[in-house]
């Protein structure tokens, strides 16, 4: 069977409407809001800030700790048990690797910051979501980057690949569905989470990776945008 | 400066009549409500006081009934102190803090008698909805007991069932129902503070840490109380009870106000 038509009628390489808010949590030293389509992350950072205990530090780099966590009433059905699973620390560790590759650590040797990636309401691609959010909010809290991190799912759905699955998409019964988050790094188009699950060949997943390439040049627009929106100068000030 | 320099100062501050935020003593800040802001809850409010922004959200489940009420829903109360919406929040199971804010606020609900847990029940003794209200702070900037009580009336009354099938027995949470969840009456906490000899409501952190006690006051709109805690280790007169009983249900009326507005 092929899909030939997406469930909400966008086209295979559209990304859903996209929305970036940063400095969305006045007690964080940065935060930001990323929304695609009805998945809503937000994101704040505290730090860098002193690690104890003691023997957690370390002198030659400082620390990054992601935390993932949906909100009770974020999902469809049933409600989401507060505190930690075990989807959700794999989330925060998959999440904190994707960061990593753009933070210089160096800069806050013994330190630690901290990043709590929060989802108020899901539909589908939330790890990416968290992952754009959290990058803005690192940003924003001034740690030095040398890129942002884009992300977006791509679906494997019957035959053809799609950009941004849904919730309604992941969960089609009469074809197969792969879904397989991927993050990059814009300016030098290098991946810094992939995952996957599901069927696929050596020859689409490939595919699926140019695509979630091409996708991520649009999503760091709406970032960069985003983070100017916060820090341009009004002319008149 | 340490706890107590910033406790003095605030309380000089408040002796003179005035406020960081240049607010008189028993002013609440801004509020704003908007609901239906989590499209998956079956309700849900988002609520600011000032910088404080609070979101709650009820989801509703299926579930059996306790034994001793075979003929009656379950009502749920959880508060979850985000480590994001304040840096002296841990992660980590609810603290003591969270758990009398949830508890408070539930309490406020469930004495006024405003959700008849008898029209949640399906089928007695087998099947009743299971109603989860939860309340996550986004941004603490003091006050969250008054922003959680609005937003949890706010989730409540936006509240819709979803399409439960009597033959599968199952629930189809795509598809919502015209039926709303009944509030007969609107109980609303709000909590008065006293710091030193002044009374104040709708505290910045900075007052927070440096109350010496604290009453919430949930009523309804008939003046009734519906649930009173009092919080803080030194001890109130009957005579500041009767004042901040009184300031409670009469800010409790403003914040009504925001509620009914925002319908």
């Amino acid at each position: 069977m092929t899909y030939s038509k997406r469930l909400d009628g966008r086209g295979f390489e559209d990304i859903r409407e996209m929305e970036a808010k940063v400095g969305v949590v006045k007690n964080a030293d940065g935060s930001a809001m990323f929304r695609m389509g009805k998945t809503i992350a937000y994101a704040a950072v505290y730090g860098p800030k002193d690690l104890y205990p003691k023997f957690l530090q370390d002198p030659e780099r400082g620390i990054l700790r992601v935390n993932y966590n949906m909100m009770p009433f974020s999902g469809m059905g049933d409600r989401v048990r507060p505190g930690p699973s075990r989807r959700s620390r794999e989330i925060g560790m998959v999440s904190k690797n994707a960061l990593l590759p753009v933070i210089n650590l160096t800069d806050f040797k013994n330190a630690v910051v901290d990043v709590f990636i929060e989802l108020p309401q899901t539909d589908a691609g939330t790890r990416c979501a968290g992952i754009c959010a959290a990058s803005l909010a690192l940003a924003d809290a001034g740690i030095t980057m040398r890129d942002l991190v884009a992300s977006v799912s791509i679906g494997k759905i019957g035959d053809k690949l799609v950009v941004d699955l849904t919730y309604d998409e992941e969960a089609i019964k009469d074809m197969d569905v792969a879904d397989i988050p991927v993050a990059v790094i814009p300016s030098t188009g290098e991946i810094s989470l992939l995952q996957m699950d599901g069927i696929i060949s050596k020859e689409e997943i490939t595919e699926a990776i140019e695509m979630a390439k091409r996708a991520c040049v649009k999503i760091n627009k709406v970032q960069v945008d985003a983070l100017k929106k916060k820090f341009e100068v009004k002319k008149n000030e | 400066m340490s706890n107590n320099h910033i406790a003095s100062h605030v309380e000089k501050t408040l002796d003179k009549g005035m406020r960081y935020d240049n607010r008189k003593l028993l002013d609440f800040r801004k509020i704003t409500l908007e609901t239906g802001v989590s499209v998956n809850a079956e309700g849900s409010a988002r609520v600011t006081i000032g910088d404080t922004e609070v979101l709650a959200g009820v989801k509703l489940d299926l579930g059996t009934p306790y034994p001793d009420i075979p003929d009656q829903g379950v009502m749920m109360v959880g508060a979850e102190l985000l480590p994001m919406s304040n840096p002296k929040f841990e992660p980590g199971p609810p603290s003591i803090h969270a758990i009398e804010l949830a508890r408070v606020v539930d309490r406020g609900i469930r004495e006024s008698g405003t959700i008849d847990t008898k029209k949640l029940c399906v089928k007695e003794g087998e099947k009743v909805w299971m109603m989860l209200l939860d309340l996550i702070p986004i941004n603490d900037a003091g006050n969250l007991m008054d922003a959680f009580g609005l937003a949890a009336l706010a989730a409540l009354n936006d509240t819709t069932f979803p399409k439960f099938d009597s033959e599968t027995e199952k629930v189809d949470y795509k598809e919502k129902t015209d039926k709303k969840l009944e509030l007969s009456k609107l109980p609303i906490p709000v909590t008065v503070y006293k710091i030193g000899k002044n009374v104040i409501v709708d505290p910045l952190t900075d007052e927070e840490e440096a109350m010496d006690a604290r009453l919430t006051v949930s009523s309804t709109e008939d003046g009734k109380l519906c649930a009173l805690q009092k919080g803080g280790d030194i001890t109130l007169s009957v005579e500041d009870i009767k004042k901040m009983i009184e300031i409670g249900i009469d800010k409790g009326k403003e914040l009504r106000k925001v509620f009914e507005s925002a319908k």
